[in-house]
């Protein structure tokens, strides 16, 4: 469906008034993210300042930090895999979560979308509460939930379940929780509207043509609904690769991420440029993943 | 691919399911019955302020072999039979039999049947190959047969050259040809059609016509088809079931449905009638006199019994009043011509009946043709005026 586009000036050729529409969102990622990037990439080539900030002399040392240890006395370099531990954790952390939000999330989307329109509405609505919340104040919340002294804890305490509080914070496992938390909505929502669209004649033809209801999940509804997967696996992994808030105060600090790294960096360490490189890998990162889904996509789109 | 084979759940199986047409199998065999509804009944949201009958009460016996047709207006329950015949909804009582077999708590996926959904449902993300794999594949055929069925299948509904193609980039009428070997591939004892037409424009919808009846006999499956379109129906059905709102109206041949419709929906539903309210004046053996107010008595044959004073329906067909002038019978007013190309359609004023009579190419070869306000006289080609009670 294409609408009738306004002409806005009878002088100015609709095609010309109408990219102007574009100028002020384009002007914005201009300034406040293409800008930025660049700003970023050109830190990671120099040197940290004293104090912070940078001083402006070439160097490829941020790059070589991430993945070498520079000896004191002899300036040589040894291997070290501290960082790309972080980063492999991250990653982990990440697949971890979008999996488990898409594991959650199928059902619930599934359930939503086969209601009728007005209780459709109203679990959309509450699907979407939690974001009227601050993140910050939610993600702390959480910890009190987890916490040794915290309401799960003592409940199982209580009822003689456990002895000891079980470690649910400050640990991997409550990272992920936030992580889930956090971006599920960001899952559910693209899914809810795959299965909206989704034309559930097509189950029925599988029925018919001998499919098992499984066979029938795999072969028809999940290959059908892929545009809505990848989106939802993206809008779910990408943030929470980076994310700081679920890993600084779920993890304690002491299970540290990418996106904290970072953040160490540009505050207590006082050192921009590898803090910039960092980013730089964390971007890098990112456009892999949506490179290879893009090209899958086109390879899919081939066959 | 034997995964489909492998049924995980503990839901009965139709042993037959599996390996449909076998050699000496009942399909081809002529007078057997493929499918039989007894007692069906099918009530929407049963128990609730909403619930709806869907079918009441219906018997239906379909021969195997037979091009069958169900028909009716929309909402008259045609496409919930066929439904229940695939599985796709289960009956709230009676009983559906499939070759013998009763299939009534049997699953889509246990019975020997395939479908042609009104909008086709091709998987979009599929080749047409893959498309018309599907069912063969989910029954477990070894690759190299279902590769082979396939190309026959393809070269059957001529889209061998769109073999690789998927859907999304097809015409309608291509889609329907798919569609119509995906559910063919896995030789269905039965072969059941929702409306595959009313989604193509005329032209296609005649060409589709005479195809799916010479697919139905050179595969000898038994074809069991819902339309709304009457046309459609008489066009390629051996047999029709007219049905409205629920109930079984009439079963027979098209020229039994045109020719004898024992019920005025029928009469109205199948090609334009005339009905007329008449009252019986005498019956004498198998004729009955019958007074049509302001315009006199006729006479038609009836079946059922009658008693007189009894009010009862006459239905003539439009083509079967015959109009002429100078007898000094007119008693009707002609008070609309249209022209139709290949006929001439009078509209008249009988009393206080409005009738239709529809004459072959009318005013040319000696026809004689009338205007808008001429008066003309009516007559009634022997055996036309059927009488219906009800």
């Amino acid at each position: 469906m294409s609408a009738r586009p306004l002409a806005l000036s009878s002088r100015i050729p609709a095609r010309v008034a109408h990219a102007g529409l574009l100028w002020p969102s384009l002007g914005v990622i201009l300034a406040f993210m293409v800008a930025p990037i660049a700003i970023m990439l050109t830190y990671s080539f120099l040197v940290p300042g004293a104090y912070g900030g940078v001083e402006w002399t070439f160097s490829t040392a941020a790059y070589e930090q991430i993945l070498f240890e520079r000896d004191f006395l002899d300036d040589s370099l040894t291997f070290t895999p501290d960082y790309l531990i972080i980063v492999a954790r991250s990653l982990l952390q990440a697949t971890v979560a979008t999996l488990l939000c898409l594991v959650i999330s199928v059902p619930t989307a599934y359930y939503i979308a086969t209601r009728p329109d007005r209780v459709k509405n109203i679990w959309l609505f509450l699907i979407t509460i939690p974001y009227w919340v601050n993140l910050l104040i939610r993600t702390i919340a959480l910890l009190f939930v987890l916490r040794d002294d915290g309401p799960i804890n003592s409940a199982l305490i209580d009822v003689g379940v456990i002895g000891q509080p079980l470690a649910l914070s400050y640990n991997g496992f409550a990272i992920s929780l936030g992580l889930i938390y956090s971006f599920l909505p960001f899952m559910v929502l693209p899914l809810y509207s795959a299965f909206e669209r989704f034309d559930f004649r097509l189950l029925e033809a599988a029925y018919d043509l001998y499919a098992s209801r499984r066979v029938a999940f795999f072969r028809i509804v999940l290959p059908v609904m892929r545009p809505g997967l990848i989106a939802g696996s993206l809008l779910v992994f990408i943030p929470s690769v980076g994310s700081y808030l679920a890993p600084d105060i779920l993890g304690g600090g002491k299970t540290l991420m990418i996106g904290n790294l970072i953040g160490t960096q540009f505050q207590a360490a006082r050192n921009w440029p590898f803090g910039a490189a960092l980013s730089m890998i964390l971007l890098t990162i990112t456009l892999i993943v949506l490179f290879w889904l893009a090209r899958r996509a086109a390879q899919q789109q081939m066959n | 691919m034997q995964r489909a084979i492998k049924h995980p759940d503990p839901r009965p199986r139709a042993e037959s399911n599996i390996v449909p047409m076998a050699g000496s199998d009942p399909v081809r065999h002529p007078n057997s019955v493929a499918a039989e509804v007894r007692n069906l009944r099918k009530t929407y949201n049963a128990g609730t302020p909403h619930a709806h009958e869907a079918l009441k009460d219906v018997d239906l016996s379909i021969r195997a072999n037979e091009f069958f047709t169900l028909l009716g207006p929309s909402g008259c329950g045609k496409t919930t039979l066929l439904r229940i015949l695939g599985g796709f909804e289960m009956l709230t009582s009676g009983t559906c039999r499939i070759f013998g077999e009763d299939v009534s708590r049997l699953p889509p996926e246990a019975r020997p049947v395939n479908t042609v959904f009104q909008q086709y449902a091709l998987f979009p993300h599929m080749t047409v190959r893959r498309n018309i794999a599907f069912g063969l594949e989910m029954l477990g055929k070894p690759r190299a047969e279902v590769e082979s069925t396939v190309e026959r299948m393809l070269d059957l509904v001529h889209m061998t050259d769109y073999a690789d193609r998927r859907p999304d980039t097809m015409s309608g009428g291509q889609r329907q040809r798919v569609a119509l070997a995906r559910a063919l591939a896995p030789q269905p004892k039965l072969l059941l059609l929702d409306e595959p037409l009313s989604a193509l424009d005329l032209k296609l919808r005649q060409k589709m016509r005479l195809e799916l009846k010479s697919l139905q006999r050179e595969t000898g499956i038994t074809f069991i088809f819902v339309t709304h379109d009457q046309e459609e129906a008489l066009a390629m059905s051996d047999r029709v079931a007219v049905i409205s709102n629920g109930h079984l109206q009439q079963v027979g041949t098209p020229e039994d449905i045109y020719e004898q419709p024992q019920s005025r929906f029928v009469a109205d539903f199948i090609g334009e009638s005339n009905l007329i309210e008449a009252k019986v004046a005498g019956v004498t053996g198998g004729e009955a006199s019958l007074d049509i107010e302001g315009f006199g008595k006729v006479h038609a044959p009836v079946a059922e019994r009658v008693e007189d004073g009894q009010k009862v329906w006459l239905s003539i067909r439009p083509e079967r009043l015959v109009l002429g002038s100078g007898d000094g019978q007119e008693r009707a007013k002609v008070t609309d011509r249209t022209y139709l190309g290949n006929a001439v359609e009078y509209h008249l004023h009988v009393g206080e009946h409005a009738l239709t009579a529809r004459s072959p190419r009318g005013g040319l070869r000696g026809r004689q043709d009338f205007a808008p306000g001429d008066v003309v006289s009516v007559g009634f080609e022997p055996g036309s005026i059927k009488v219906l009670l009800s």
